[in-house]
């Protein structure tokens, strides 16, 4: 304040002053940023716009030349039954393990919040499989889903049932892998939900059985589903997103067989892109893949901010 | 609440359905210890059998050493991971810092460039960047597995939502005591950030330990694979149905990050819940 009254009676210099501690900032500001803007550009924002480019032409790694092709690859994906076969296993996928890791994430989140014993311990057990890497514990599916001498099958036939040939069968394989994804998306859904319900003020609980919420149910209904907007919202985001980016336990256990029945999408990129090098193609796949991403965090966007006006 | 003291019938419901809930979710791993110990035979036979006969662990794990260099696995593992840690990190932190506490003209376009390069993973920039690294010939190599991740947005993104939250008061007094901007990030917006920088961390290491597609993109030669690219070469290299060294050596991969999930669980509950509501 001072050394404001001081400098009244010059004050050409006073803003010179302080737009030049203004262009220091900036300077700083834009050195400090430099080396991440320099990579978000070579390693984001080129190889995006490269993507989008490398959908309109015909390139194939190892051939020098590549011509513009326009929508001939797009028009391609319409009529090719693999990408078509990989587009529906791969929402049939979102829409078995995004509700159902999610269904039981919530249930889970619940049961160990009400209950006061052994909390640490139950949540460690549900959140190990989100600790574990997948390739490897995959692996450990695949022999518990053994036809002949997997524990699943040898334990339905205690009881009478001939298990199926889970990952191998063109009729369950989509179940099989779908049950694995549930396993390792239920603990990263129940740690996000119980952050929710940790958040909920207690007096809200008390003063809807003020109300006449006697039932557990009731209260469900009136205070923690309301007040888990928010956490369900962004869960069920990231549940399908991450339900669409299916890769690892496809790529170890099935290849996307038998006969092309776990094809899922970004296996079909995989495939098309790195294994048939037919990069042009692949792009436009990859086009897709991206716009169902944006599209899915667009929708969550638009449902946020609705929701911020009720609020 | 009251009813946690009392043992009622709801509460026992309660905690049964838990610890059938909980038996379900850790029965992988338990069948990957017993049958890691059970010699071939007998798991052909009664793979219900949870105690091996026969302990067989010493020939499955000898087995799994024996045909993929674990150690070399694992190390690789710790170097990719440990390597695209810092440089998130070192590269993260003066860019959120910028963004949230100094005013300049590009802010906004980076707040916008950072917002839109959330939506972008991986598997989106994989195919161009194949491209320009089998150009470079640079497939096969540690800088191939870190380069694509050197930048996070996300790490910006959560720093930047931190920051925002450190005094103004801080960094004037830091300023006033004539430290310079590059001081200030490193000894008042580091120390203050230690939260969000595990948490990070915990993100960082458990996504890109996990990783499978990018490392299978541009490593075929075995010195450089990572765990999970390790474990399709030993799957590949077993043929037939040898299933006790197969669970020797998932074993062994697992065991790292779920002992220092164990080890640290209040932090990496804490840490992926923290991203993972930012995300």
């Amino acid at each position: 304040m001072a050394s404001l009254a001081l400098d009244a009676g010059r004050p050409s210099l006073v803003r010179s002053a302080a737009d030049a501690a203004k262009r220091r900032e900036a300077r700083i500001a834009i050195l400090l940023s430099a080396p991440a803007l320099l990579l978000l550009f070579l390693f984001i924002i080129l190889p995006t716009i490269a993507v989008i480019f490398l959908g309109f032409t015909d390139f194939e790694l190892g051939y020098a030349s590549f011509n513009f092709v326009g929508f001939e690859n797009y028009a391609d994906l319409l009529n090719d039954r693999t990408f078509k076969k990989s587009l529906w296993n791969t929402t049939v996928y979102a829409a078995i393990v995004a509700p159902t890791s999610m269904a039981l994430g919530l249930g889970i989140a619940l049961l160990i919040e009400s209950e006061g014993w052994g909390k640490s311990l139950f949540r460690t057990a549900y959140f190990l499989p989100v600790a574990s890497l997948l390739v490897a514990m995959a692996t450990v599916w695949q022999y518990l889903f053994h036809p002949t001498i997997g524990p699943i099958n040898a334990a339905l036939g205690l009881i009478g049932i001939d298990g199926p040939n889970w990952l191998g069968a063109s009729s369950t394989v989509m179940t099989s892998l779908s049950i694995i994804g549930i396993w390792q998306a239920t603990g990263f859904n129940m740690v996000l939900f119980l952050a929710g319900l940790s958040a909920i003020p207690r007096e809200l609980y008390q003063a809807a059985e003020v109300d006449g919420a006697r039932s557990a149910l009731s209260r469900f209904r009136l205070v923690t589903w309301p007040m888990l907007g928010p956490t369900t919202l962004f869960v069920t985001t990231i549940s399908i997103i991450n339900s669409v980016k299916v890769f690892e336990t496809v790529k170890t256990l099935t290849e996307g067989g038998p006969n092309k029945a776990s094809e899922v999408l970004l296996f079909t990129i995989y495939e098309e892109g790195f294994v048939f090098l037919r990069v042009g193609y692949a792009s436009a796949m990859t086009v897709i893949f991206l716009a169902i991403l944006v599209s899915l965090m667009f929708l969550q966007y638009r449902v946020m901010d609705r929701k911020v006006h009720y609020a | 609440m009251m009813m946690t003291d009392r043992f009622t019938p709801g509460r026992a419901l309660r905690l049964a359905l838990l610890t059938l809930g909980a038996i379900v979710f850790l029965a992988p791993y338990i069948f990957m210890i017993s049958t890691a110990g059970k010699a071939q035979s007998e798991i052909f036979s009664s793979s219900l059998n949870l105690i091996p006969q026969t302990w067989s662990y010493a020939e499955n794990f000898a087995k799994a050493f024996g045909r993929v260099s674990m150690g070399g696995l694992l190390l690789n593992g710790v170097i990719v991971c440990g390597l695209i840690l810092v440089v998130q990190v070192l590269v993260a932190i003066p860019c959120a810092y910028a963004m949230a506490k100094l005013s300049f003209g590009a802010a906004r376009l980076m707040m916008a460039l950072v917002m839109l390069g959330l939506l972008v993973p991986i598997h989106a920039t994989a195919l161009p960047l194949y491209v320009a690294f089998d150009r470079l010939s640079v497939l096969n190599s540690y800088f191939a597995l870190v380069a694509p991740f050197s930048i996070s947005v996300f790490a910006i993104f959560l720093f930047l939502q931190f920051f925002r939250g450190i005094p103004d008061d801080l960094i004037h007094a830091a300023r006033l005591d004539g430290m310079s901007e590059a001081g200030i990030v490193a000894r008042v917006v580091v120390p203050n950030a230690w939260p969000a920088i595990t948490a990070f961390a915990i993100f960082s290491v458990v996504a890109h330990w996990n990783d499978l597609f990018w490392p299978l993109i541009v490593v075929t030669n075995q010195a450089y694979a990572t765990p999970p690219l390790g474990l399709l070469y030993f799957r590949a290299a077993e043929a037939g149905d040898d299933y006790g060294a197969l669970m020797a050596a998932t074993l062994i991969i697992t065991l790292p990050l779920v002992l220092a999930f164990l080890l640290a669980q209040k932090r990496f509950v804490e840490g992926i819940t923290m991203t993972g509501l930012k995300g």
